[in-house]
């Protein structure tokens, strides 16, 4: 019994220590993963609520029906289930799973979208892609590229299009909202947003090999006017990304934050649209290449849209 | 020189040496004992040939207990490696070696086994049958499953482990980044021992729909044997999309296709799709014989019939369908859309549903009865809080907007090992002790059974509850180390003390085997627990041919009332028992199987010809043979019988 | 072994019901497996990468013989049993090496399929629809020449043994097993071939 009472005060414990919110993913700073937080908060509770439903009647039936506590020639009735005790066991999780299914299609169709509260802003977009083992962030818009870090300003929808230059990866900032793979023959989105500057934790969450553990970035949430002092200051300040330099960072291995005044996206285009799919076939058959991307087109189109 | 090369281990450590050698000496130390005790002829006529389910299942426990361990000591590895931050114990490719080997071992060469080894002793004795349909298939099936094992844990030694992940998704798991022969041990050992599970799948469907007692409708059945026949359902369509994925991930990696490549118009999704498609059944395939062994061993100890029988098998039709409902529910993240996140996130929570029918049933099934705690029922009472908890966690990991924040984090590592543990892992050492006298024909020592529960269960708390935290916390799965800064030290640290509970809680299992081997009374009942099912009708152990005449059956608990109104449920006198013989073809099949995977996996060409033709002479042989087994006449039964008490 | 006279002689005994369900079973896995490979083929029938389409490799007339054939052994299989179960032992030889004829035949064909395959550039690397579109048809050819050779021992078996609960329960099953591949081949032929070719 001990042990049941052991077990409650661990699950109590647990979640006061969850609500003490100093855990990344329960401490939003943005809308996205403040919908996820609500989520997480909101099924806890309700599955707390069951977990204490069972633990009860559990409880009950140990202290009551021990042999112990009967006596010696009581012989257990035959019974053979109850139509109302079962119709209720199959009624209150139906409603709950009801329940909690809207609320998952609803923050599903948030979570896909551009942030509440943002939509009438211009967003901002950014190319994440991931090599062995380290992430390259190019601002098509701005023509600057970061490698193991971003610069991304508040207040502006942020619309991350992600894809991998080897193995699936996973792009993570735990506190501005979950996570969605890069992958190297389609574009996936990501649509996040930052309430406040700070310094956050980002990482690659899906395992790839060798330097998965080390594969992460560090993103700084500065305010509008800071990022386009940033974007200035990199432009003037830094190098050109070259195509053999891009090759070279391509390369496995970790590297530090590097900075560059020129994308990868022109010379080494993401799989989106007409690059999608990726065919690294002969290209002598010009005509079925061509028929061929056609489709893919479609079919990225399909699978990149999120709102349907 | 070139030759030998491949066969050397990649990325050596003194770890692995030493574990060579260990490895090596224990081989010698069998051999010599088998040796020089002179067993080998006892073995061979024995065990290695047998074709007899009891013995088959005996073999497959052992098989899985062995493998328990092999999975046991990676999982302390990993332990002890996240134990502190920035531990240098293991170095990242040996990490990633050592959770994809614990995932693989766990899952298909030590959960498999577990439930194969009790379905295979119970199912035909508990449906009053004197063996499975095809018991020349049952050996081949077990023989597969254990060249399988065999073949996996020989990248240990030779030529490197695999080291993509159990879920070995491509292009990671391609030839271009991993490039050692480790995923093609994977591709080809699962696939052998898969073939196995399918063949046993068959094999007790047939078992199942065609030899029960006469008077067991199957509404009449035993719940075990229930979730038996629905597990091997589940099998026979799930197994094959494996089979298929393995083929295709093979091909990939030695004969040049692009199927699951970036290149040449491979699509990396479509193994990560094929996977979990066969996968998610898998998870089921685990879960829904421990079910089966709860719903024998509650209403044993509770002294009463199990509640709701209908509603529980009801429940378990509706749950082996929607687990192929569910797949993509395990990338939500793929970024397949909101629309098909929410189709897989409803039929996700809707498991739930059927789950907590079963759940509320066992509790209700405790309602007016007489409980007594013996260690298969504090198994049980252990596992259904612990079991609740790791199963609402699933729910919430359902919901997809809020799985983005729990995928690939140790949340959901937590989420999966408290269901897995309390689900599968109570519920084999549950039915291992429940069932141990009527296999061995002695019972395990109670007060170290009931110690090791205690331990097993506390280690699993310690060890898995931290993981909530350190997920919601930012901890991925699968990282060999983290930074002191990430705070994650802490929960790392309990997870290991966990860990270290549960380690002893086996190791105490094991000496109770070894203490109660030595010393526990052999003079004991036929049903020493006061059960319900017909495997109890059977003197413990049971004999070759289970029993001497066919019971018969007109009630769900027809042993148990049997018992109550002191009838007999076994009429009419002695015949003749037809058996089958014991045959050698399974086991030499199975080694050429062997053979042909370790030629496959080192592209070993002529090798890899001559063992399939071997494997296709066997099938010829066992074609063209006439095997008409033996029979067991009255009278030689009579004696059996009056020797070891007879059938009562 | 109880034998019972009342019905066909591949269900006569306890064993022969129990193998006959089993085999049943066995193809509702086999179902699932090629199941698997035609969902593979339609995820990857598009990525051509730059090799060729199934238009302008597959020609209709090899098909159109390899269909012939199958369809037709499956006729002749099906009066092989049905001369079993009238105890013609002779007629029965007779139908059951003219079906494993046919599938000689068609796996003749095939043989020559892939060759022009490989010829025009189609073979296994090219691209992931030459491969799941190869492994496909491979299976489907495997489980063929696995066929013949199970086919000309179970023929071996009766002409020595004769036609025994065993022998007929063998030859049953096996007619179960060609129906199915021929099944397949129909799927096989509608689904990759007509399809690809329109």
């Amino acid at each position: 019994m001990k042990k049941k009472w052991a077990l409650l005060s661990m699950m109590f414990f647990t979640i006061s220590v969850l609500a003490g919110c100093d855990l990344l993913v329960l401490d939003p700073k943005g809308p996205q993963a403040e919908r996820q937080a609500s989520d997480i908060f909101l099924s806890m509770g309700i599955m707390s609520f069951i977990v204490l439903v069972v633990f009860g009647i559990l409880i009950y039936m140990l202290v009551k029906y021990r042999a112990s506590k009967q006596s010696e020639d009581y012989n257990p009735p035959h019974v053979e289930g109850n139509k109302y005790v079962e119709a209720i066991i199959v009624i209150i999780p139906v409603i709950i799973v009801t329940f909690l299914s809207f609320v998952s299609v609803k923050s599903n169709y948030i979570v896909e979208s551009t942030p509440a509260g943002y939509e009438d802003r211009e967003p901002l977009v950014i190319y994440a892609s991931s090599s062995d083992w380290k992430w390259h962030f190019s601002y098509p818009e701005e023509d600057i590229e970061t490698v193991n870090y971003l610069y991304i300003p508040t207040n502006r929808p942020l619309e991350f299009k992600l894809y991998s230059h080897g193995p699936i990866t996973s792009f993570w900032i735990p506190q501005l909202g979950g996570q969605k793979y890069a992958m190297s023959d389609m574009v996936t989105t990501l649509h996040l947003a930052a309430d406040e500057p700070g310094e956050l934790m980002g990482r690659n969450a899906n395992f790839s090999g060798k330097g998965f553990a080390e594969n992460t970035f560090n993103v700084n949430v500065v305010t509008p006017m800071d990022f386009e002092e940033w974007v200035d200051e990199v432009k003037q300040t830094a190098e050109p990304l070259t195509e053999e330099k891009f090759a070279e960072l391509l390369e496995p291995g970790h590297l530090g934050q590097l900075t560059f005044s020129s994308t990868h996206l022109e010379f080494a285009p993401p799989p989106e649209g007409e690059n999608g799919g990726h065919h690294h076939g002969s290209s002598s058959e010009e005509e079925a290449e061509m028929e061929h991307e056609d489709e893919t087109k479609n079919e990225h189109t399909d699978s990149s849209e999120h709102h349907h | 020189m070139e030759f030998f090369e491949r066969f050397a281990i990649p990325h050596p450590s003194p770890l692995i040496y030493a574990s060579m050698v260990a490895i090596g000496l224990t081989v010698i130390a069998i051999i010599a004992g088998l040796t020089y005790f002179k067993k080998w002829g006892y073995l061979w006529r024995e065990w290695l040939t047998t074709v007899d389910h009891k013995r088959i299942g005996i073999m497959y426990l052992f098989s899985a207990l062995l493998m328990l361990f092999r999975g046991g000591v990676d999982a302390i590895m990993m332990r002890a490696q996240l134990a502190v931050p920035e531990n240098t114990f293991l170095d990242a490719q040996h990490y990633n070696e050592v959770f994809t080997t614990h995932g693989v071992v766990m899952i298909i060469f030590m959960a498999m086994p577990f439930i194969m080894a009790l379905m295979n002793f119970v199912v035909p004795l508990q449906i009053g049958a004197r063996d499975v349909a095809f018991p020349r298939l049952n050996a081949l099936s077990f023989w597969l499953f254990f060249m399988g094992a065999m073949l996996f844990n020989v990248s240990f030694v030779i030529g490197g482990s695999p080291d993509a992940g159990w879920t070995s998704y491509f292009p990671l798991a391609g030839n271009d980044l991993s490039t050692s022969v480790g995923t093609n041990y994977y591709m080809i050992a699962i696939q052998i021992a898969g073939l196995g599970t399918l063949m046993t799948g068959i094999n007790f469907i047939a078992t199942i729909f065609k030899m029960r007692a006469p008077g067991m409708t199957l509404m009449k059945m035993p719940m075990f044997t229930w979730a038996s026949l629905i597990t091997n359902v589940i099998i026979v369509f799930a197994f094959p999309v494996l089979t298929v994925a393995l083929a295709m991930g093979t091909f990939d990696r030695l004969f040049g296709t692009h199927f699951f490549a970036t290149t040449n118009g491979g699509m990396d999704m479509l193994w990560a799709n094929l996977f979990w498609i066969w996968g998610h059944p898998e998870v089921y395939i685990l879960i829904l014989p421990a079910f089966g062994i709860y719903s024998e061993i509650i209403p044993t100890f509770a002294g009463r019939n199990l509640y709701g029988y209908k509603s529980m098998v009801f429940s378990m039709v509706i749950i082996s369908l929607l687990s192929f409902l569910v797949w993509a529910h395990h990338f939500f993240t793929m970024g397949q859309g909101a629309f098909a996140n929410s189709i897989f996130s409803i039929t996700t929570m809707a498991i739930a549903v059927p789950t907590g029918i079963k759940i509320f049933n066992w509790l209700f099934t405790l309602w007016k009865g007489k409980i007594r705690i013996t260690t298969p029922m504090l198994y049980s009472m252990l596992f259904i809080p612990i079991f609740t908890i790791g199963g609402v966690t699933g729910v919430m990991l359902g919901m997809s907007a809020a799985d983005y924040q729990y995928h690939n984090t140790m949340f959901l590592v937590a989420h999966f090992h408290l269901v897995i543990i309390p689900g599968v892992v109570f519920a084999m050492l549950a039915g291992l002790t429940y069932w141990w006298p009527k296999m061995f024909g002695f019972m395990l020592n109670e007060r170290l059974g009931k110690w090791a529960a205690w331990l097993v269960a506390s280690g699993t708390i310690v060890a898995f509850f931290p993981m909530f935290i350190s997920g919601l916390d930012g901890q991925a799965r699968r990282m060999y180390t983290y930074s002191e800064s990430t705070g994650f030290g802490i929960w790392n640290m309990l997870s290991f003390v966990g860990a270290g509970i549960l380690a002893i809680g086996f190791v105490l299992i094991v000496y109770n085997i070894y203490y109660s081997t030595r010393y526990a009374s052999r003079d004991i009942p036929a049903d020493p627990w006061n059960a319900r099912s017909l495997e109890w009708a059977t003197p413990s152990p049971t004999p070759a041919y289970n029993f001497a005449i066919t019971p018969e059956v007109d009630s769900r608990d027809a042993f148990w009332n049997a018992k109550r109104s002191k009838k007999s449920l076994f009429k009419g006198g002695y015949k003749d028992i037809h058996m089958p013989n014991n045959s050698g073809g399974p086991i030499i099949m199975s080694a050429i199987f062997f053979v042909l995977g370790f030629a496959l996996i080192f592209s070993l060409w002529t090798v890899a010809i001559i063992a399939a033709v071997g494997i296709a002479g066997c099938l010829i042989y066992r074609s063209f043979e006439q095997d008409h087994g033996y029979h067991i006449t009255a009278d030689e039964l009579k004696e059996m019988e009056d020797n070891n008490g007879g059938a009562k | 072994m109880k034998v019972n006279h009342t019905g066909p002689l591949e269900y006569s005994t306890e064993q022969n019901n129990l193998n006959i369900l089993g085999f049943w079973i066995f193809i509702g896995a086999e179902i699932m497996l090629f199941a698997t490979l035609f969902a593979s083929y339609f995820t990857l029938v598009d990525r051509t990468a730059g090799g060729p389409t199934g238009a302008e490799i597959f020609e209709i007339t090899p098909v159109l013989i390899e269909t012939i054939l199958l369809l037709t052994s499956s006729f002749t299989i099906g009066l092989a049993v049905h001369a079993m179960r009238l105890a013609n032992k002779k007629a029965m030889l007779t139908f059951f090496a003219i079906t494993l004829l046919l599938g000689l035949a068609f796996l003749g064909v095939e043989i020559y399929e892939f060759v022009h395959y490989v010829h025009v550039g189609a073979g296994l690397g090219t691209s992931a629809f030459t491969a799941i579109l190869l492994t496909t048809l491979g299976t489907h050819g495997a489980h063929v020449t696995f066929g013949l050779f199970w086919g000309i021992f179970i023929m071996m078996q009766i002409k020595k043994r004769g036609l025994t609960p065993q022998t007929a329960n063998k030859s049953f099953i096996f007619s179960l097993y060609w129906h199915f591949l021929d099944v397949v081949w129909i799927f096989i032929f509608s689904f990759v071939y007509l399809k690809g070719m329109m």
